[in-house]
């Protein structure tokens, strides 16, 4: 079998999926932080305990009251959006005027208070969600036997983030959304409800994290803690990709993805601080990021 | 008349004299005792808030009053950062006058906590981590000690089981840092001195999200045996990881250390069939099962595991070894604990060894399948108890230099 710096070409290839799986859930959630940056410059450092609230909405709707697998993928992330919108409208509002700083620690608060009353009332170690019954067993692709639910999860990543980045940068909605953003009287001189549209962008923001969490529920543990432990890394790719640029954070948390499953067969004690060594020399070479402006 | 009121007097002063003595004496007018675990972490369940919990319990069931003066507890979350517990630990003993400490899961924390507990003269009691070291190079036999488990119990008894059963190659997932580098030695000792081999092992950072790479490396080294030595979350996501990609076909896992609150958020369907080993299980008898009820009415409705239940005998024994020693000085303490067996709803004629190894029976548990189960927290068989003597390292094997042979 030929190999490449000692490892077979085979497992090599199987790891790169499963980088890329990693990946799917990087980008849903950078995309999320990089749509709140680029229209509200608002850094939303409760984007991890939001994608955890999502998770546990779906482990809620299922355990309480019944409802599956599918209708939860939705279900779930309107309910999220709909904490998005309580918070945008009550107390997000008042920062936009403010430095960056505040919007930081308002966030970071909420984080901290959500995973603590999620820890409270359901302790750390977590609950399980299991497969929906279609996505048990594995997927034949020659050189690796891949879960069925993990190739949804990479369809349905690449589906959802590619819709998103197509009404931001292509349709007419998306351009309001820009132009509100970039000046915010003249758009609502052309009689466009620019506070609402802000809501509402913040709303989606969110919702795409509580969609990543319903996604993520039957392959990593429902748990308080497990935005707090992704949340990190998706802030590094966003950083790298260029804060609020959407094309970028797709790409950077794919290609994020498949460095880190690359790190995890040759080093794997450094799995998880290679983002951090990337982001370093990101910022030293490009401080706007690979896919950012200069202002 | 005068001469009454003197003599009133000195039976007085007397009698208040014999009271003190029987009273017995306690250093800055107090006992204080710390708990310090991860209260919001990936091991907040494992020891956390119902360590904090058990402790009180034992205090409460003590009396709450220790020579007439109330018993106090504090607590605090180290985050699982050594350096952080240092300090904490250090604060309480400098400035908050706490006289001994329990708890102190995680390995690198333990490490730490017992060493500065020696260089204070300060009884420091390790019950949620797991490494030998504790006892053997790192050992403090003066006020080190180590209560539930250590890597060498879970090796001989999970360890053994599972080469006995015909699992005969290992390859280790190992968490990186202190306590699963000692889980995976000792493991691998246990394998080899049994007839098996250890074909590699692969290192991962703690509270990594995503195993399914590893698992993979794992698989494609066609050991029969994949020996998880991480703990808590890591270990259930290792599990879960493995179930989805079909490892758990053609090769078996081994949780070296689990405890029924991981198979709880494992659940049964993904957990069934994996052996495992604790110290104590809350159905093995009427004793347990009563202790478990009054724990869980507190404790949101989670059952005890062997740590924080662990806490609660480790706390009893300690109060009753202030009240036998009549004061709280270290030394005279850490003999009485000693010196008295340990018979509580945690063990049965355990005993606190002088390399500060407590010793006592621990048992083979198998996961139940689904359909075996009555309802949540009904998880195991009961597979077979080892004793104390087998299940911990013999002192003439100890690699603590004060106990060294030769």
């Amino acid at each position: 079998m030929s190999e490449i710096f000692g490892v077979p070409v085979q497992a090599l290839m199987g790891q790169l999926t499963i980088g890329l799986v990693n990946g799917c859930f990087y980008a849903l959630l950078s995309l999320g932080l990089a749509v709140i940056f680029g229209m509200l410059n608002i850094v939303n450092f409760a984007h991890g305990a939001l994608y955890m609230v999502g998770a546990f909405f779906s482990w809620m709707l299922l355990n309480y009251a019944g409802v599956n697998y599918w209708y939860s993928l939705i279900l779930a992330p309107l309910g999220v959006a709909a904490i998005g919108v309580v918070i945008e409208r009550t107390m997000l509002k008042w920062l936009y005027q403010l430095d960056h700083l505040y919007g930081l620690l308002l966030t970071f608060g909420l984080a901290l208070v959500t995973e603590g009353v999620f820890r409270h009332y359901y302790g750390s170690s977590g609950q399980p969600y299991d497969l929906p019954e279609v996505f048990r067993g594995p997927i034949d692709l020659g050189f690796m036997m891949l879960p069925k639910y993990r190739a949804w999860v990479v369809v349905a990543s690449l589906l959802v983030c590619f819709a998103t980045w197509y009404v931001i940068e292509k349709t007419k909605l998306g351009a309001y959304l820009r132009a509100g953003t970039e000046n915010p009287k003249l758009v609502q001189a052309f009689g466009i409800n620019v506070p609402l549209m802000i809501t509402l962008t913040y709303a989606f923001g969110v919702g795409l994290a509580g969609f990543a969490g319903v996604m993520a529920a039957p392959v990593y543990l429902v748990a308080p803690t497990m935005g707090s432990s992704i949340i990190i890394v998706v802030f590094a790719v966003v950083v790298i990709g260029g804060m609020g640029s959407i094309m970028g954070s797709i790409v950077t948390g794919l290609g994020l993805g498949l460095i880190e499953g690359l790190t995890k067969v040759y080093y794997p004690e450094a799995s998880t601080t290679v983002v951090f060594v990337i982001m370093a020399i990101v910022l030293m070479v490009r401080p706007a990021g690979l896919f950012g402006k200069e202002k | 008349m005068r001469k009454t009121m003197m003599a009133m007097m000195v039976g007085a002063a007397l009698a208040s004299g014999v009271a003190n003595a029987q009273q017995g004496k306690l250093s800055d007018d107090t006992l204080k005792i710390g708990v310090l675990s991860d209260m919001s972490g990936v091991y907040a369940d494992f020891g956390g808030p119902g360590a904090v919990l058990a402790a009180r319990m034992a205090v409460e069931d003590f009396g709450g009053k220790m020579f007439g003066k109330a018993i106090e507890i504090v607590s605090a979350d180290h985050q699982n950062k050594a350096d952080v517990a240092k300090n904490i630990t250090q604060q309480w003993f400098d400035r908050d006058k706490v006289d001994a400490t329990f708890e102190n899961l995680n390995s690198a924390v333990a490490l730490a906590v017992t060493a500065l507990g020696a260089e204070k003269n300060r009884i420091t009691v390790v019950t949620g981590a797991a490494s030998s070291r504790l006892t053997n190079e790192d050992c403090k036999p003066a006020t080190g000690i180590h209560w539930v488990y250590d890597t060498i119990s879970l090796a001989n008894v999970v360890g053994k089981a599972v080469v006995k059963a015909g699992g005969d190659s290992w390859f280790f997932l190992t968490a990186d840092y202190a306590f699963g580098h000692s889980l995976e030695k000792d493991t691998g000792d246990v394998v080899k001195a049994n007839g098996g081999k250890v074909l590699g092992a692969l290192r991962h950072p703690l509270a990594t999200t995503d195993y399914s790479s590893f698992l993979l490396q794992a698989q494609s080294s066609k050991a029969k045996v994949v020996g998880l030595a991480n703990a808590g979350g890591d270990t259930v996501n290792s599990i879960k990881a493995a179930a989805e990609f079909g490892i758990t076909k053609n090769q078996n896992l081994a949780a070296l250390l689990m405890l029924v609150t991981d198979v709880h958020a494992l659940g049964l369907n993904t957990a069934q069939g994996l052996y495992l080993s604790e110290a104590w299980y809350w159905d093995l008898n009427d004793e347990n099962r009563a202790f478990a009820k009054k724990f869980e009415a507190r404790n949101n409705g989670k059952k005890p595991n062997m740590n924080q239940v662990g806490v609660y005998s480790a706390v009893a024994h300690y109060l009753k070894a202030v009240q036998a020693a009549g004061t709280d000085d270290t030394a005279a303490v850490r003999k009485k604990m000693g010196d008295m067996p340990i018979n509580d709803v945690f063990a049965k004629n355990g005993k606190l060894r002088e390399d500060g190894r407590m010793v006592h029976d621990m048992h083979l548990f198998l996961v139940k399948k689904p359909s075996e189960s009555k309802g949540p927290w009904d998880y195991y068989h009961h597979k077979g108890t080892l004793k104390g003597d087998e299940a911990f390292q013999s002192l003439a094997a100890s690699r603590c230099p004060q106990f060294k042979k030769g």
